[in-house]
């Protein structure tokens, strides 16, 4: 047993010496095909430091095992008409760049950097500005994309890409990058097992955040703000979603965060601010929304009668114009111990839980759920009083969406 | 003859107006609602809706009770001066202005001066503004109701059906039509039902300054479409005013030969 330990002990030792040994810096400055001449030179696991300068140079294919690291930022400059990194080996290491200016093809989906077919690449404290695609996972794994700045200035979803983009992937890490004006903020496409940590994603034309097909994957204290459509997640289960903040996706057809074929998954600890229709729901199967904050939506939450088995449990909906909007009459999911600021319902054995079932569905949301046009009504005093009637004698209102035990107090979240 | 005259009985009716507590009470209660709704939530989207729905709620009722009851009140004192060489026209027509500026400067004072200095927004300026255009129509409407009937009770049966209609009937027969025919494109005919209804008029145009107009969805998209453009807003303001212009001729013209 001790001969091996030594054996592996010793094997470490060579290999770290070699590895040391055989790594060497290449300093690069700015003159024609200064990194591609560089990239040429290095050997595997050598570092290429791109000193402060411009560099038009394009397609720079990685087939080593490079640290490519930037001083002081130097610009990488696509001129509207190339692509840029072509990283097409494991383990590759990209920070400290600049990288502008990628083009537009029909064909190929243009990136600041493409990875493709490679693990463990690391792409981390990079600008991206005003790129099509900035970073570009193609069949990756275990790779990280980290404290990244990503923004461009196209203000159309036809002429622009995606922040972030993953296609057939695992095991992601994508964390700390803050990304504005692209298409999707960040989007996956048949991405596993990954992870999306703090990153923030604002002001993008269509989805902060967009993915399909991507089942059991994280996402945590994520801030999704201002995006043209907010967050859209799609045909997907084991999703995780815990305390991400979807604040102010407004306008006609904006969604906090929108949910279509998911099942399995947790929505847990989010705040949902100030989104014209908080949180939407469709054809989702157990689905379990708790704690979550409700606040200042024109829909809280809008679930369709095509969603079974889900939970909303302890969730704070406040200052919402409508709590709940459902499309049917038949309701599978369960809401139980909520806060609803509406509630006007009494407590007299003072345990904090309402004696009186609350009903989040309005009448005026279920007409409007029917007819469209009857929004023209919104805010006038026949609503009004209609809703006030249909609470002391429920007719319209589907009775089966109700909250048993509606809590007296807001729940500390 | 005819300006002097007016102005002269214009300033009687304020003065008289003045010192009657009811319109002391009015801007009273305005001011208090106003200023307790726009400092109590702490979102001035939603303090403004508040008020909004206080306006329409208010506004027209009060106008035209009050209106009505002080026309009819003033029945003695318009037919003295009928008795004078005053014109039946210049008569009715200083009837008018002043109840309606009486009651346009009490909600100035109670709702337009809280919105303006707690949140100056274009949507604060367009809610004064159909504050001011509700109480002009609704105070013309009851000088017709004035001039057509010749009891006090009927009158004022009117005017309260008059305004119900118009804050809440008319908005159900609105939900029925569209209930009814909701398999049709019936935005833009709705659009022109909306003409019929100054109170509905009103909210849809302070809700389209405000940020829930999204809300609306389709329809709320067409009409910012078409009141937000100039000729929109020329349409708009050639229907509030129509219907303060229609029921004022109507009774000009009604009370000239009326048989007092």
């Amino acid at each position: 047993m001790k001969r091996t330990f030594g054996q592996i002990a010793f094997l470490f030792a060579a290999l770290l010496i070699a590895a040391e040994c055989g790594a060497s810096i290449i300093k690069v400055k700015p003159a024609p095909n200064a990194i591609h001449n560089a990239i040429a030179k290095a050997r595997t696991g050598d570092t290429v430091v791109i000193m402060k300068g411009t560099y038009k140079e394009h397609e720079i294919t990685v087939r080593k095992r490079l640290v490519l690291t930037g001083n002081s930022f130097p610009v990488i400059d696509g001129e509207n008409k190339y692509q840029l990194f072509l990283i097409q080996c494991d383990s590759v290491i990209i920070r400290g760049l600049q990288i502008q200016n990628v083009g537009k093809a029909s064909m190929t989906d243009m990136a600041g950097i493409k990875v493709i077919n490679a693990k463990g690449v690391i792409v981390d404290n990079n600008k991206f500005i005003n790129n099509t695609f900035g970073v570009y996972l193609q069949n990756a794994a275990f790779c990280s994309v980290s404290n990244n700045i990503i923004h461009s200035d196209f203000k159309d979803e036809i002429n622009g890409g995606n922040g972030i983009h993953a296609w057939r992937s695992d095991h992601l890490s994508i964390s700390g990058n803050i990304i504005s004006g692209q298409r999707d903020g960040i989007y996956f496409e048949f991405v596993t097992e990954s992870k999306i940590i703090s990153n923030r994603s604002f002001g993008n034309a269509r989805y902060g955040l967009h993915f399909m097909f991507s089942h059991n994957d994280t996402y945590t204290k994520n801030t999704f703000n201002d995006n043209g459509a907010g967050v859209a997640v799609m045909y997907s289960h084991g999703v995780n979603m815990y305390d991400n903040e979807f604040i102010h996706n407004w306008g006609d057809a904006s969604y906090g965060l929108l949910l279509k074929e998911i099942t399995d998954s947790r929505i847990t600890r989010n705040r949902f601010i100030k989104n014209t229709i908080g949180l939407h729901m469709e054809g989702t199967t157990r689905v379990d929304v708790r704690q979550n904050l409700f606040q200042d939506n024109g829909w809280a939450a809008r679930v369709q009668a095509s969603c079974s088995g889900s939970n909303f449990i302890q969730n704070n909906f406040i200052g919402n114009s409508f709590d709940v909007a459902t499309n049917g009459t038949m309701m599978l999911n369960n809401f139980d111990s909520n806060y609803w600021d509406k509630y006007d319902g009494y407590d007299l054995n003072k345990n904090n839980v309402g004696d009186v079932p609350y009903y989040p569905v309005s009448v005026y949301s279920v007409v409007t759920e029917k007819i469209p046009s009857a929004m023209i009504l919104y805010h006038s005093l026949l609503t009004d009083i209609m809703d006030q009637v249909e609470k002391v004698l429920p007719t319209i209102i589907p009775d089966k969406l109700r909250d048993d035990h509606p809590l007296m107090k807001k729940i500390k979240l | 003859m005819l300006h002097t005259d007016m102005k002269t009985i214009v300033k009687y009716i304020l003065l008289d107006l003045f010192k009657n507590k009811t319109i002391l009470v009015y801007t009273f209660i305005l001011a208090v609602l106003a200023v307790s709704v726009l400092s109590m939530s702490g979102n001035s989207s939603k303090g403004l809706l508040s008020l909004l729905n206080i306006t329409l709620l208010f506004v027209p009722i009060i106008s035209i009770l009050f209106a009505t009851i002080y026309f009819f009140n003033s029945m003695e004192f318009i037919e003295l001066l009928l008795a004078q060489s005053v014109r039946r026209k210049t008569m009715i027509l200083a009837e008018y202005c002043g109840v309606a500026s009486a009651l346009s400067i009490a909600y100035l004072l109670g709702v337009g001066l809280p919105s303006v200095l707690l949140n100056y927004s274009p949507a604060s300026i367009t809610l004064i503004f159909s504050g001011i255009f509700l109480t002009l129509i609704f105070t013309a409407i009851a000088l017709l109701i004035f001039v057509v009937f010749k009891d006090k009770t009927k009158g004022i049966g009117a005017a309260i059906i008059t305004a119900l209609f118009f804050t809440l009937l008319f908005d159900g027969l609105l939900l029925s039509f569209i209930y009814s025919f909701s398999e049709y494109p019936i935005d833009k005919p709705l659009l022109g039902l909306i003409s019929f209804n100054p109170v509905d008029l009103g909210r849809i145009l302070v809700l389209l300054q405000l940020d829930v107009a999204v809300m609306m969805g389709y329809s709320g998209a067409l009409f910012k479409e078409f009141m937000g453009s100039v000729i929109g807003s020329v349409y708009t303001l050639g229907c509030m005013s129509l219907w303060v212009l229609i029921p004022l001729a109507a009774s000009v013209r009604k009370f000239k030969r009326k048989d007092l």
